[in-house]
This record gives C-alpha cells, structure tokens and sequence, in this order.
C-alpha cells in the first residue's frame, strides 16, 4: 500500500472523480454554495469549498459500526444530493466500513490494519454505533476483537474522531436504564482526541455531510457546543424555528391528537414535544429533501437529538417520570405528597401546640381586655 | 405559668430588621409566588382557546416574559442580601446562617425540643431567627442558587444578553437540558414546602411567644420582655471590627429645651 503523498499523486482529485461520474461544473458549484449555507458560512465560502474540493484527492476514512442499528448510514446514502453519498464517502474516500465495503473476512480487516498503519495520524475515524463495557466487551465482537479494544487502537492513529448519531454521541436505545450491555459512547472512552457529536437518531443526512466538507475545506472541525455537537447544526432548538411556534406563544396547544386543535394545527407542547428542549436543524434543514419533519407532519419531537432521550419517556407526556423515584412518579405526584404531608403536619403541630403550650400562651395578670387598664392603675399606685 | 414572674411582660423594642432586609424579603417573596404561579402555567399551559388567529394572541409568551423578568429580580435581590449579610447589622449577618458553634447547634437542639417536639415548655429566646430557623434559610438559599443556575441555563440558548451566557456550563453537568428543565421544574415543589412551613412557623411564634414575629418584617420592631434580655440568644457577631466601630457612636448629648 502506498502512503498518502505517493497515492494523491496517482489518485485524481475528487472533483476530477465526480466529473468522471458525469457531474458538471454548474453542478458541482450549486452543492459548493449549498454545503457552504447549510454550514452558514459567508457567501465568500463557497469558492474555498470548491477550491478545497477540486485539489484535496483524498481523506482517509475509517467508518466503524459497533451497536446501532445503521439507520446513520442509511441516512446519509438518502442524502438528497448525489455527491454527498456516492462521490464524497463511497467512492473517493471510504477505505473501511463494514455495510458497504466489497471485502469482507480477512481481506477488510487487512485493510483496516493497513489504513491505520499507514495513514497513522491521517486518517478521519468516523464511528456508528455504541461500545459494551460488560461481559468485557463481548456483546460486541467484530474479528475476534471487541468493540472496545478497536476504538482504543483506531482512535490511537486518527486525526479526529466523528460520532454519528445518538448511540456514539451518548448511548441511545442500548444504553437507556438499566443499560444491560453497559453501552457507552465514544466520547466516554477516548478523551485525547478531537470528537464531532453529529447527534441524532438518525442525523440529518446534510448535517452529516456538512460536517465532512467542513473537515475535508478548513482541516479543522466545525465549532462546537457544550456538548460537542457542531454549532451551526445545533445551536438552535427545534422549537426555535418550528412553524407551529406561533401557537406556542399564543398559548393555542393540541389537548388530544384526536382533538380539533390537532386538526387546525396547534403547537403539541401538552402532548409530549421535546422541541422546546431539544437541539437540532429538523425545523430548517428538514428531512428527506427538504420534505418535512416530525412536527410538521402532526407528531411532536421525541428529542433524538439529545442525551438520554429514551429514559425521558412516555414520549407524549410533556412531564415525565421524575428520576430515581420508580416508574410512574412525575414531579408532581411527589411534590403534591410532600406539600400534603407538609400542610397536615403544619395542622397536627397546631393542635399539638394548643394542648402543649396552653400555659405559656395564656393570658397572664393584667392581660385581659376588660381589666388590663385597672390593673396597669393598681401597678402605678404600688410604686408610688 | 413557669419561670418569668407575673408583671415581666414588660416589653424592650428592639430593630431587628433593617430596612433592606424587609426590602429584600417581600420582593424574594413576590418573586417567588411569581415565578411560581408562572413557572406552573409554563409547565401545565391552561386550555384558554379562541378561534383567532395565533398572531393575534400572545399570552403564553407573556406569561414566560414574566417569567423571565421575575427571575431577573430575584437574582438581583439575592446578590443584594449576599452584600447585605456582610454590611448589615448582627441579625442578618453571614455567619448566623452556617450553624458551626456550639451554642448554635445547641441551640438547634433545643428549638427541636421546645418547638418542634414540645417536650419542653422552656423558651429559646432570641430576637433574630433561632438558629435551626437561619439553617432554613440557608437551605432555602442553596435552592434559590439551584433555580438560578438551572432557570439561566435554560433562558441562555435564547437570549442574547451576555448574563445568561455565564451559565451555559450547567446543562453539561445534567447530561440534556431536558433533564435540567425536569429538576427546575421540581424544585419549584420544594418552595411550595417552605411557604407552607414558613408560614405555619411565623403564625406560631407569634402565637406562642407574642414577641411580633409577623409584624417585624413590616416594620423592623420585635418585642423581648426585659427581663429575658439578658437570656438572649442571638448567634453570630459582625466579622468587621470597624463596623462595631461605626455603630458605637455616642448618643448626641441632651441639650436642654431653649
């Protein structure tokens, strides 16, 4: 295998890729100018996008699935455009991954070896898909290998590491309670590596490919929250942008979905949406081609986007269980027990006192109304 | 009746409570029923339907203004007592809050005993808070930093002041904003707790002690019988030595009428 100054002499550039794979020059620049808006970048933006497509040759790229269920990958191949899945990834640049890839057995893990090996230091390590820390890794072996111990010897030689979806950004459906496989996400396990959360279960295919341009133009990652996921993706709320917010401030809500305001199209705050909470581009970016989202369609945001989301269940109920308190105790059950136990324990007290205390609350001499004056006068009397 | 003799119901009007701290409790208590009754609107909106358009209508988003107002308030005010449990008089000083002497946790002891459990009939005299009533007040302190910090942390992602974004730091520590909006929302039962407690206790020890507990924070006075003067307990002394300075001025001198 060579190395990669050898190979970007004799591979040609991905732009010279995709117009062997028919795309033309006014197309390639519409996703230029699209990539470079989705990433919100300044109009300028666009030509160094183009720029940086039209040299770089190639990114070596280490896909890895561990748990999940693939539907990141899926979503990306549905990207609406077809540079994203066909050129960007597939054809140019995925030495690895084990949906896609043609080798399989030991052929693949040779060339995942070989990539490692050779692109030490080079190499993009994207991972779907959580790890299994019980039963020492084995609820997930690929090649003998755990879970674990690959994303320790791949992680070791990459130049960043990208987390797609909930499941390797925070765990997802395995690691909700009680977490039997122990399923962590990446960025629990590597911590000397730069890591782009693309959160989402799964993330929106442009997002994904948004996040990859922005690596293969500037060779840094993206800015990212407090949470590690990319800010121009994730600094708004679903809420934020959505187009039943109007309703929202309007106090105009669904009670039912089978009630009128469902019909007329109010906002689903009572019935369990996580968009005031949950930070993602579905409002905007839209899925399947710009066609819809969730709450658009009539069915609240579940939050996929955010830690945990399956252990803040029932999804259509707005306050859910509060933690460590059991099934079915919402913060309003427990805040009414106590606040209950409170008042009727302020009312025995009472009671307690007056039996308790009748001494000391009673009237003493002089304290009466009728007699308080005379008695006062005879006080004056005594000291004269 | 034990131990005070017949005519020692003789009143010594002592100020308590300053100015800024009746100040500071009935604006911390506005605040509080407010951001209550608007957290609980936020949290459970009322079915206020009507056949208008949604532009024409913005009551829920007046309600979270409120909200966001109050909750301005309240922070200001807390920042303000903070100040002021250093400059103020001996009452609302710092160090009555954190019950590390002996006489305060005996204190305590003895608040559990006569007030609490009533096993005794033995007053504990005091003309600031007891000491177990200033360890509420801590704790009720520590809730209201929770709500700041938990209620700023969720306020930040939409706001573009520059005070918010000092508590973006929080939601990382509860893992998703929806688990920090779950906590905010239930803490709001923990001060529905207190106002219920706090209420019940204000009416007791004016009841029982007749020292004017309710009135003292309208007007600063409470009442101790003379002869328990002595016998006050009141914790804690100003850390600043000038400041006992200050407050030690001599009474001007009596100058005869013309």
């Amino acid at each position: 295998m060579q190395s990669l100054k050898q190979l970007n002499e004799t591979v040609p550039t991905i732009y010279e890729q995709m117009v062997s794979r028919g795309v033309d020059r006014r197309e390639f620049l519409k996703f230029c100018a699209w990539m470079g808006a989705y990433l919100g970048l300044e109009s300028s933006a666009a030509a160094q996008i183009a720029q940086a497509i039209e040299t770089k040759r190639r990114l070596p790229v280490v896909w890895l699935h561990f748990q999940e269920c693939t539907c990141c990958s899926e979503s990306f191949i549905r990207s609406s455009h077809p540079i994203v899945a066909d050129i960007l990834l597939d054809k140019v640049s995925l030495d690895y991954t084990e949906t896609l890839q043609a080798a399989a057995g030991y052929q693949a893990e040779e060339i995942l070896q070989d990539t490692i090996t050779k692109y030490k230091g080079e190499y993009l390590m994207l991972v779907e898909g959580s790890v299994p820390l019980a039963a020492d890794g084995h609820y997930c072996v690929i090649a003998g290998k755990s879970a674990l111990e690959t994303v320790r010897e791949v992680a070791a030689g990459a130049k960043a590491i990208i987390a797609w979806g909930n499941c390797a950004c925070s765990g997802c459906v395995q690691a909700a309670n009680p977490n039997p496989t122990q399923a962590t996400p990446i960025n629990a396990i590597i911590k000397d590596k730069p890591i782009v959360n693309v959160q989402g279960c799964p993330p929106i295919a442009e997002v994904m490919a948004g996040v990859l341009v922005h690596l293969l133009t500037f060779d840094r990652i993206p800015q990212l929250d407090s949470l590690g996921r990319p800010k121009a993706f994730y600094s708004r709320r679903v809420h934020d942008t959505c187009a039943r917010r109007a309703n929202y401030d309007a106090g105009l809500f669904v009670e039912t979905f089978d009630d009128e305001n469902a019909r007329k199209g109010y906002c689903l705050y009572k019935v369990g949406c996580r968009g005031p909470s949950t930070y993602n581009s579905c409002s905007t970016i839209k899925w399947n081609n710009g066609t819809s989202y969730p709450i658009q369609s009539g069915h609240g945001c579940i939050g996929c986007s955010e830690a945990k989301f399956w252990d803040n269940g029932p999804f259509y109920q707005r306050l859910t269980n509060f933690p460590g308190f059991g099934i079915e105790s919402t913060a309003d059950k427990i805040g009414l027990t106590v606040g209950g136990v409170a008042a009727a324990g302020a009312l025995a007290h009472a009671v307690l006192t007056n039996v308790r205390k009748a001494d000391t609350i009673g009237e003493g001499p002089g304290e009466h109304a009728e007699t308080a004056e005379a008695h006062h006068q005879q006080q004056q009397d005594e000291q004269k | 009746m034990n131990g005070p003799a017949p005519d020692s119901h003789d009143f010594q009007r002592v100020y308590v409570w300053e100015q800024p701290v009746r100040w500071f409790h009935w604006i911390n208590a506005a605040c509080i029923v407010t951001l209550g009754v608007t957290g609980w609107m936020i949290a459970h909106p009322p079915a206020l339907m009507n056949s208008n358009e949604a532009s024409f209508s913005y009551w829920f988003g007046s309600v979270r203004f409120v909200h966001f107002v109050a909750a301005y308030v309240l922070l200001v005010n807390f920042l303000f007592r903070l100040y002021w449990s250093v400059m103020g008089n001996k009452y609302a000083n710092w160090r009555n809050f954190f019950p590390l002497t002996k006489a305060q946790l005996r204190q305590i002891g003895d608040v559990l005993k006569v007030d609490v459990l009533q096993f005794s009939n033995k007053p504990v005299e005091t003309l600031g808070h007891n000491s177990m009533a200033y360890f509420t007040y801590t704790a009720t302190g520590l809730l209201t930093i929770f709500q700041i910090l938990t209620g700023f942390a969720l306020y930040a992602p939409t706001s573009a002041a520059w005070l918010p974004q000092l508590f973006t730091w929080v939601t990382p520590l509860f893992g998703s904003e929806y688990n920090v909006r779950i906590f905010h929302y239930a803490a709001l039962w923990l001060f529905v707790v207190f106002t219920i407690v706090h209420v019940y206790l204000v009416f007791y020890h004016d009841y029982v002690e007749g020292h004017g507990v309710i009135s003292s924070i309208v007007g600063g006075w409470k009442f101790m019988e003379k002869n328990q003067m002595a016998a006050e307990q009141a914790t804690g002394m100003s850390p600043f030595p000038w400041r006992q300075r200050r407050k030690a001025k001599p009474a001007p001198p009596a100058t005869p009428p013309a």
